[in-house]
């Protein structure tokens, strides 16, 4: 299983905070994105967004990385703070 | 990143160990060590507090502080700002942050305190201060903190105003002044 994390504008336009995948590992952070667009067309769209950043395990990362089973993925728009 | 948990608010019980293993470190080692104080907290803070714990800091002659304020502007009738963050990785990027500064710039302390939550016009956001043995190494360590984390570190603004509510979007700029830096 992975744990999946969204935040921000994502966070709000999927109505959805985390969610948990089963997937076969180890896979590519791109294969999680794929995997989740198929999951419905509100989150086809708005993971299509090639702005947004990811995170492998709290540590930004690029879509190319691999996922092992039991890691943290988070997906999020670009940051704000300061 | 050894010393992240210590630094963080959340973690009284391991800032309470702190003396323990510093104790263990040789005398002049301990001396060469940048000291950390990462905070994300709803609560609003002290810059009072953080300068004179700055200012302590042995063989430092300069000690450069910032302050972020929520910024109004007259056509917006902005009602607050409201800050996501990701807890736990927040703290980290603004720990790993503070790290590339205190090597980069020989800074012997860095403060980072992000608040987050509902804030109101004016109040403080964000402060960053970091004391170091002479100015200009100061100056540029506070700036070069502030560019990464406008950039880098995991932080949502939401605009509450007399229109409504929406995301802030991210800032060209802001990538630009980071980017100055590589």
């Amino acid at each position: 299983m992975i744990k999946i994390l969204f935040f921000g504008a994502l966070r709000e336009r999927l109505q959805c905070a985390s969610l948990q995948m089963a997937l076969n590992t180890p896979c590519a952070v791109s294969e999680v994105l794929q995997q989740l667009r198929q999951q419905s067309g509100l989150f086809a769209e708005a993971l299509a967004d090639n702005q947004l950043l990811c995170a492998l395990n709290q540590q930004l990362c690029g879509t190319e990385v691999l996922v092992q089973s039991g890691d943290e993925v988070a997906f999020f728009p670009p940051v704000t703070g300061g | 990143m050894p010393d992240l948990e210590m630094t963080t608010a959340q973690q009284p019980e391991q800032k309470a160990q702190q003396p323990e293993q510093k104790a263990q470190q040789p005398e002049q080692q301990q001396q060469l060590q940048p000291k950390f104080d990462i905070r994300v907290q709803n609560a609003d803070f002290s810059l009072q507090d953080v300068y004179q714990q700055l200012a302590a800091t042995p063989y430092c002659g300069a000690v450069v502080t910032f302050v972020g304020l929520v910024r109004d502007h007259p056509e917006l009738q902005l009602q607050a700002l409201e800050l996501e963050h990701y807890p736990g990785m927040t703290e980290k990027a603004l720990q790993q942050i503070a790290t590339e500064a205190a090597q980069r710039f020989d800074l012997k302390a860095v403060t980072v305190i992000h608040r987050i939550g509902l804030l109101a016009p004016q109040q403080q956001i964000v402060l960053v201060g970091v004391a170091s043995a002479h100015r200009g190494s100061a100056f540029a360590g506070a700036e070069f903190i502030m560019d990464y984390l406008k950039t880098k570190a995991p932080l949502w603004k939401k605009q509450h105003d007399a229109k409504g509510a929406a995301w802030v979007e991210a800032k060209a700029s802001d990538q630009a002044q980071q980017q100055k830096w590589q």
